[in-house]
């Protein structure tokens, strides 16, 4: 099976659309003859031609206008908006033009829309460059949401946004783009809407993405030491949120506990809380914790960033602070 | 030179322009009687400019315009009913009761959408205009806009990209002097709009928006360019709105006289008078044409008020395309 990086699954993914679709097109700021900030779509100006894969000038509202009145005409444009931190410099078009074209048309339109966008912390990028914007784009129906945390995942779910006649924004992790995983050749565009068990437990539901699902993992192989047993879920899709795995595990385990590199207020984990409150509270037998950044900022210094983004320790003593709290 | 539009697409140009204005008069009325909510921006003195446009453009080419963009559905081509059955929140509107007057959206007509954030719609044409160039379909994207959009971030964004990227567009400016409440000379520091695409390096055309057949003329000649694959253009329409900004406004702001002074350059006198000299028209079918154009607007009030409003699972249709 063959292995590549997550930042190589990008590139995979939008190869492999980009061939097997003419309406494809792809476009964003130093995408094309620079191969993205990120290097992450080297080559495929030389591939597709400039016709199909474009740089633009620095114009957020542009790049999603466009790419918007692209999709509703017949292309099916990926548009990149290089960090996820500029997302409210083009929010007008996301939230109300984006969002709401289908639907205040009468249905008039198809919008067959992917946006992609770097987001996440941990790297030293600072205030505005670390963001994760999952919960800023949740708010505006219309649009679907997915944050792949492996290699194989964001090639399947970037492609299987691509094919979505929706718009979808796609969210890579920075700090994820290095990571190494294996991607079946014949790994096909997955649908969208899923979560995914990526390790099995009995104790205590730990739902998480990206970055924080790769320390949830850690943290659960150190709990397990203590014979304390984890099942962690990878949300993958934020919008359509995967209610019945996350309600499933809670059955089993009667504990949650949601970690989120994101603020507390608004922030989604609170939405799975509600789930849980909702659809859920007979199996809880201790109130949901959430793990995130409180009300703070992401800073630059070192130990400002480290202590902000929660991280295993503050992981497992969730944990076991809902384990306890029984 | 002014080109002269053959008699069949004057008759035309003519009825859709009394037609127009006949229906936002209505729609006036309908909104004082609380049959039309929320709000209405009527384009009541600019129908020349939607006319003349629409007479340049082919099937195929796409719209995006404004709230204050009755005119323009009207003139590409939509129904009366359908018009009035959005404005009244009806199933068998032009988007289903969910846009209102605001919205006004007919991809059948290539009419994209009209926007009500300002400024909006102008790079949601730049990616109509990009298909149209990748697909090499020959047509064309037309963005309307008043002269208050062009302080909006949007406005420089979608020209200087359709400059770069030499996409088949025009930006069609309708200079009716007044942002909402404020006089644009308060608000903007150029005398004209159309300098604006100097800084885009696109040709930016000043155009007298009360004469159908001068806009025709520079949206024509701005389309055939654009179709050759030469670039987007800029266009201004020096125009005026009659009526307050929306709902109730009486535009107690504007200099005394000044309406009176823009009544005798009124768009359809305009037309009329020229096809009267040209033999093409007499009063009396000029009052044939208007009572034709008063029947179609009652017509269509009339059958929009006995049509259903939408079942109220429609409110969850139409978020996400299912399939
Ligand atoms: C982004 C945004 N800001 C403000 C408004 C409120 N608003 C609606 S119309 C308008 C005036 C626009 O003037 P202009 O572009 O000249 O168009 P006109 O209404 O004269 O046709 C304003 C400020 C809005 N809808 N969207
Ligand atoms: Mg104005």
């Amino acid at each position: 099976m063959p292995e590549m990086t997550y930042r190589e699954a990008v590139a995979k993914a939008l190869t492999d659309e980009l061939a097997s679709d003419p309406d494809v097109i792809f476009f964003g700021e130093d995408v094309a003859e620079a191969g993205g900030v990120f290097k992450v779509t080297p080559g495929l100006y030389e591939r597709f031609g400039p016709d199909r894969v474009r740089d633009t000038p620095i114009s957020e509202q542009a790049i999603i206008g466009t790419a918007l009145g692209a999709a509703i005409t017949g292309l099916r444009p990926v548009a990149e908006l290089m960090f996820a931190d500029f997302v409210p410099v083009a929010l007008d078009q996301l939230a109300n033009q984006v969002a709401k074209y289908r639907y205040m048309s009468g249905g008039q339109f198809v919008v067959p829309l992917t946006v992609r966008a770097a987001q996440g912390g941990g790297n030293g990028f600072g205030t505005q460059h670390s963001q994760c914007a999952e919960s800023w784009l949740m708010n505006f129906p219309g649009i679907k949401v997915v944050s792949p945390s492996t290699p194989v995942d964001m090639y399947g779910l970037l492609r299987g946004a691509i094919r979505e006649n929706n718009p979808v924004f796609v969210l890579e992790h920075k700090g994820l783009y290095n990571m190494k995983g294996e991607v079946p050749d014949d790994t096909a565009p997955m649908k969208l809407g899923e979560s995914k068990v990526m390790r099995e437990g009995t104790d205590v539901t730990v739902v998480a993405s990206q970055l924080m699902m790769h320390r949830s993992l850690e943290a659960a192989e150190q709990l397990a030491r203590e014979d304390i047993s984890c099942e962690v879920i990878d949300v993958r899709s934020f919008v359509p949120l995967d209610k019945a795995t996350i309600l499933h595990s809670l059955a089993k385990t009667n504990h949650l506990v949601v970690v989120e590199e994101a603020p507390h207020q608004a922030g989604w984990g609170g939405d799975i809380a509600s789930l849980a409150a909702d659809e859920g509270v007979y199996w809880l037998a201790a109130p949901v914790k959430r793990v995130n950044m409180g009300a703070a900022l992401i800073a630059y210094s070192p130990p400002l960033e480290d202590e902000v983004l929660p991280n295993v320790g503050r992981i497992m003593r969730a944990v076991k602070s809902v384990l306890t709290d029984a | 030179m002014i080109t002269s539009l053959p008699i069949e697409r004057r008759q035309q140009a003519l009825r859709l322009m009394i037609e127009t204005r006949l229906a936002e008069e209505k729609i006036q009325e309908l909104f004082l009687a609380n049959l039309i909510r929320g709000t209405t921006h009527l384009a009541i003195g600019h129908e020349a400019v939607a006319v003349g446009t629409a007479a340049a453009l082919i099937t195929g080419d796409k719209v995006t315009c404004t709230y204050r963009g009755h005119h323009h559905a009207l003139a590409l081509g939509m129904s009366l009913r359908a018009m009035m059955g959005e404005m009244m929140g009806k199933e068998a509107g032009a988007c289903k009761g969910k846009g209102g007057s605001m919205h006004m959206t007919d991809a059948s007509i290539g009419l994209l959408g009209a926007n009500a954030i300002v400024g909006a719609q102008l790079p949601i044409a730049m990616g109509a205009a990009l298909t149209a160039q990748v697909k090499k379909t020959g047509g064309i994207a037309v963005t309307f806009f008043g002269e208050g959009a062009s302080n909006i971030g949007a406005f420089h964004e979608a020209l200087n990209m359709a400059s770069v990227w030499k996409l088949p567009a025009l930006f069609i400016c309708e200079n009716n002097l007044y942002g909402e409440y404020s006089v644009w000379s308060k608000t903007t520091p150029v005398q004209d709009i159309a300098v604006r695409g100097t800084s885009y390096a696109m040709p930016g055309v000043i155009v007298d928006g009360q004469d159908a057949e001068a806009v025709y003329t520079v949206v024509k000649a701005a389309g055939d360019r654009a179709r050759a694959g030469e670039g987007p253009s800029l266009i201004e329409c020096k125009t005026y709105r009659y009526r307050g900004h929306s709902r109730t406004d009486t535009a107690p702001y504007r200099k005394q006289g000044e309406l009176d002074e823009w009544l005798k350059r009124d768009p359809i006198d305009i037309l009329k008078a020229r096809m009267i000299a040209d033999s093409q028209l007499d009063e009396v079918e000029f009052a044939e044409m208007r009572q034709a154009a008063e029947m179609a607007v009652v017509d269509a009030v009339e059958w929009a008020k006995q049509q259903p409003y939408p079942p109220v699972e429609a409110l969850y249709a139409d978020v996400y395309y299912e399939g």
